[in-house]
């Protein structure tokens, strides 16, 4: 089976975000206002052929653990959708 | 003999002939070791130089630490052998767990050049124990992410154990607890934000970083003998 997958990144509650902040303040003078909580983050996506969906999920789990993110400071959120039979 | 310092080259590095100088002019020997190579011959330190290894993509040292001489590293690094890294090297040793924490951007969003002034806060380590605790030393940065972050209990294990290497005596970056370098539980693997290389002539206008290599020739020349 062949799975689309979405992975997106942000920077962890509580961790600083200065280019988050940075949009945010500047989002007043082009006359959006009221904006708040404005993170920046990475999304990858990929497909990835595994035996079924939670052997997909579990494998990019594993990637984003030891690669897609640094869980020091990141974290990520997964979204895998069937592609049908590869 | 001299000792024999290691200086690993990932594609991007950029800051590894100023090392090779600065080891030089101390007294001691210098080679580049190319990323791709999987030993690192009979070399007594090492040092990851500064740079933008595999350009930075991901996140800095994200994809360098999967080069295969980060296997050798991290041996060396297991048996005691003295460690330094500089820079983009300091960013690369955390994401190859080898000192805890993360370098993130720049609270001011700023990529920042220029001199600024850290002291010595142990003599302990691979980098220190030629200087005294205390000491400021005047060193140039130039980075743009070199905020340094890590969890609240890391922080206090690296205060408790005396871990903190170099503080800014007025931060530059945003870094917790002002911390411009620190040391691994061994006290031999050291990761620090400025550059010590770029100030070890008159003519670069300072001679402070000097007293910090010489260190890790001092435990070079110590694991030799």
């Amino acid at each position: 089976m062949r799975f689309s997958v979405l992975v997106e990144t942000r920077l962890r509650a509580g961790v600083a975000d200065p280019q988050g902040a940075t949009i945010e303040r500047s989002l007043p003078a082009l006359g959006f206002d009221g904006v708040s909580g404005v993170r920046v983050g990475k999304a990858f996506r990929f497909t990835i052929e595994s035996d079924d969906e939670a052997a997909a999920r579990a494998e990019v789990e594993d990637m984003c653990k030891r690669f897609l993110t640094n869980p020091v400071i990141e974290d990520a959120t997964i979204s895998v959708e069937s592609n049908g039979p590869a | 003999m001299a000792p024999r310092v290691g200086v690993v080259v990932f594609p991007g590095s950029n800051c590894e002939f100023d090392v090779v100088e600065a080891v030089r002019s101390l007294g001691g020997d210098a080679e580049l070791l190319w990323h791709a190579q999987a030993s690192l011959g009979d070399v007594e330190a090492i040092v990851l130089p500064g740079g933008f290894a595999h350009g930075d993509y991901l996140r800095p040292g994200a994809i360098a630490r999967f080069s295969p001489v980060m296997k050798a590293v991290e041996a060396f690094a297991a048996a005691g052998g003295p460690v330094v890294g500089i820079c983009n090297g300091f960013q690369v040793l955390c994401e190859a767990g080898l000192l805890p924490g993360a370098l993130q951007k720049n609270a001011g969003l700023k990529f920042l050049c220029k001199p600024v002034v850290v002291r010595v806060e142990t003599d302990t380590t691979a980098l220190t124990v030629d200087v005294r605790v205390g000491t400021e030393l005047r060193i140039p940065i130039n980075h743009f992410e070199g905020n340094y972050t890590c969890e609240p209990e890391t922080l206090a294990e690296l205060r408790a154990d005396d871990r903190i290497v170099l503080r800014y005596t007025d931060n530059p970056n945003g870094s917790v607890d002002d911390i411009a370098g620190i040391c691994s539980a061994g006290r031999n693997v050291v990761g620090l934000m400025p550059h010590p290389e770029r100030a070890c002539h008159p003519m670069l206008g300072s001679t402070d970083g000097a007293p910090l290599l010489r260190s890790l020739l001092v435990r070079a020349g110590a694991l030799a003998a």
